[in-house]
């Protein structure tokens, strides 16, 4: 800012702002807002709306010769759906730590990429996977199951037939 | 009239003939640079070169100073940048079509197999060089001031150089590439280990914003590939040229090469037939009023210690170049490139294994995604970033282990870096660790106490140990620098030979079970 030279300067009784500083400024904030504003705006075109992905729910037929606490996995499906004298239940074999998809094993589930350790019913025993193998929302009605993946349901959850 | 018309043409034909050389002269102005006077305008008239001073200093140029880390480090970058123009005349960035066309290239372009391993090796020399000159600069002290701030640019280098690979294998689509991503992606969404515990997520999400940014959609798919491929071929390539420009840049005005106090000393003397060097001390100097602060530097300074930059430092550089570009083409004839089968979302790798620059990384995520990924790396980054703001000492400038303790405290420090990672690792491997002993601790718990952020720790305590024990703070970082380069280096070494199948720890391959 130009000091008029000769002017009296005290906070109280400020000089006042040369009429062509005050533009300038002005102008320059203008710009850097306007700029500020525009780079917030197309920040958000990284970001979709909407976003097409797979249909979550499925439908599957588990096979007659399917025994108790033998895991069934239907083909392109992160699930193990299972069949026991209490019911049916479905669990996610994503894994909790990082997303790899876990193998079922005779103890329960193990995961190849960091070597998470799960039992048989989605409990954590081993491993860097912070939090149990959800257990999905599962509808039966006569021979065939409905799994819905984006659905999770408390662990210990079983379907009878309706 | 016909003289006139015949001297027009003779005029005419002389000049035509002339065109080549008038030409070359229009574009060169300068010379041959075969005097000091036409060597300097070489460097200072050419757009491409005039980054370099015109004069180089005789101890930037010995050897021992940078080992040409730096340049190797460039030299491969622009191998990458060549080939991976190249490669893109093929690769089409589709999850149906992409893999297909890494074959393609592989099988069927002339080249195109060469090529391909030309660029993967490049990125693995870039990576090792890089690490390498990092360690350069800090050995010698270089990042003190006045060049603190490029050390911190060196740091951005470090990271782009690593996103640029990390971006780069994913692309082929291939087994290891969908993973990768996969777990990349969840690494990024790993805050929510933390929010979760702490059940904030469903008001504070920053690692699912960052993995549905990564992304561009819930699944690993078309979207996530196109993101990646332009982060690779055009953002992190665009990132890296701005900040190599500012790191040469920096070089030169912080005054070159960092070089101890007494370099002119013990520098030998010049051959001074060969080498023209100023030998006597200017009996005048100038000061340019308003534009150099303070006094002119050749004031009081003796025998400057400097030879032309052509053709002493750009004959050396080019040497780095074809150096590096030979081995980058004797490893592409050695070693292919890897392809691993097309990608399968049901079914990953057993062993899942990262490059090997990514093994350390992929060891400490095994204890804790959110702390292996991004908290022990955040941490080591951080402290990376003060260290030249904390060490202002002045002893050991530009010497190698310059500082007090010097190589007796690194040699010590290799023995406690490597030391506690691998008693550390030997526990885990032996005991497991708390999740194992008792199944239902808090996540919280195993977040914060992990074999991981122990050694960090454990690191951390010996170093300011180590800044008690020398009252130094250069001391203190010597010690750090060298734990976590070896604390690096045995992460590294295990996940890439001793991790089998389910990340179980074997003695060697030839162990793993069968499937």
């Amino acid at each position: 800012m130009t000091v008029i030279p000769g002017s009296p300067k005290s906070r109280l009784d400020p000089d006042p702002m040369p009429r062509r500083d005050w533009l300038g400024l002005a102008s320059l904030w203008s710009a850097a807002s306007a700029l500020l504003f525009g780079l917030v705006g197309s920040m958000r075109l990284p970001k979709a709306a909407v976003v097409a992905a797979p249909s979550k729910t499925f439908k599957v037929t588990l096979p007659d010769s399917l025994a108790a606490g033998e895991a069934f996995v239907p083909a392109g499906r992160a699930v193990a759906v299972y069949r026991d004298a209490e019911g049916i239940h479905a669990i996610s074999t994503i894994c909790t730590h990082l997303g790899c998809v876990v193998k079922s094993n005779a103890e329960g589930f193990e995961c190849p990429c960091h070597g998470s350790r799960f039992d048989a019913t989605g409990g954590v025993v081993k491993g860097p996977a912070p939090r149990a193998l959800a257990w999905l929302q599962v509808k039966v009605s006569g021979s065939e199951i409905q799994v819905d993946e984006g659905k999770a349901v408390p662990s210990g959850t079983k379907v009878k037939n309706a | 009239m016909s003289t006139e018309a015949k001297s027009a043409m003779t005029e005419f034909t002389s000049n035509l003939r002339s065109v080549p050389r008038r030409m070359l002269e229009s574009a060169f102005r300068s010379g041959k640079p075969n005097t000091d006077r036409t060597r300097s305008t070489f460097v200072f008239s050419n757009v491409f070169l005039h980054l370099h001073s015109v004069r180089t200093h005789r101890w930037s140029l010995r050897w021992t100073t940078t080992m040409g880390l730096g340049l190797a480090t460039t030299a491969a970058f622009l191998i990458t940048l060549f080939t991976g123009v190249l490669l893109m005349f093929y690769y089409k960035p589709y999850p149906d079509v992409a893999y297909q066309s890494i074959k393609d290239i592989h099988f069927v372009v002339p080249t195109g197999r060469f090529m391909r391993n030309i660029h993967r090796w490049a990125a693995n020399v870039m990576v090792v060089t890089v690490i390498l000159h990092m360690a350069r600069a800090f050995y010698t002290a270089s990042y003190r001031r006045p060049r603190e701030f490029n050390w911190l640019v060196g740091m951005g280098l470090l990271a782009i150089t690593l996103g640029l690979s990390f971006t780069g294998y994913l692309l082929p689509w291939d087994q290891l590439a969908y993973w990768a991503i996969t777990i990349g992606a969840n690494i990024a969404q790993s805050p929510r280990e933390v929010t979760d515990a702490l059940n904030l997520t469903d008001y504070f999400d920053p690692g699912g914003f960052q993995r549905s940014l990564l992304l561009g959609s819930e699944i690993v798919g078309e979207e996530a590939l196109i993101r990646f491929y332009l982060l690779h071929v055009m953002i992190l390539p665009l990132a890296l040229v701005a900040l190599m420009t500012i790191h040469f840049w920096r070089i030169r005005k912080d005054g070159g090469i960092a070089r101890p106090a007494d370099a002119d000393a013990r520098l030998e003397a010049p051959a001074g037939a060969v080498y023209p060097v100023f030998t006597q001390a200017p009996q005048k100097t100038y000061q340019l009023a308003a534009i150099v602060k303070g006094r002119t530097s050749a004031v009081e300074r003796g025998p400057e210690n400097t030879v032309p930059s052509m053709p002493h430092l750009f004959y050396a550089e080019l040497a780095i170049l074809m150096l590096t570009a030979l081995v980058c083409v004797a490893l592409s004839l050695v070693s292919d490139a890897p392809l691993k089968e097309l990608a399968n979302p049901s079914v990953p790798e057993n062993p899942a294994k990262a490059p090997w620059y990514f093994l350390g990384l992929q060891e400490l995520v095994a204890f804790s995604a959110f702390m292996g990924g991004i908290g022990v790396p955040s941490v080591v980054l951080i402290g990376l970033g003060l260290i030249p703001y904390l060490d202002r000492e002045k002893a050991g400038t530009g010497e190698w282990f310059g500082g007090p303790g010097g190589a007796r405290l690194v040699r010590r420090s290799l023995m406690v870096g490597f030391g506690a990672s691998i008693l550390i690792e030997a526990f885990v491997i032996r005991f497991g660790w708390i999740r194992e002993w008792f199944p239902h601790v808090p996540q919280l718990v195993v977040t914060a106490l992990n074999p991981g952020t122990l050694l960090t720790l454990v690191y951390g305590l010996y170093s300011v140990w180590l800044v008690k024990r020398y009252q130094s703070t250069r001391a203190g970082a010597l010690g750090l620098f060298t734990c976590f380069l070896c604390g690096f280096l045995v992460l590294t070494v295990i996940g890439t030979y001793f991790r089998g199948p389910n990340w179980d720890f074997y003695w060697s391959p030839s162990l793993w079970p069968h499937h």
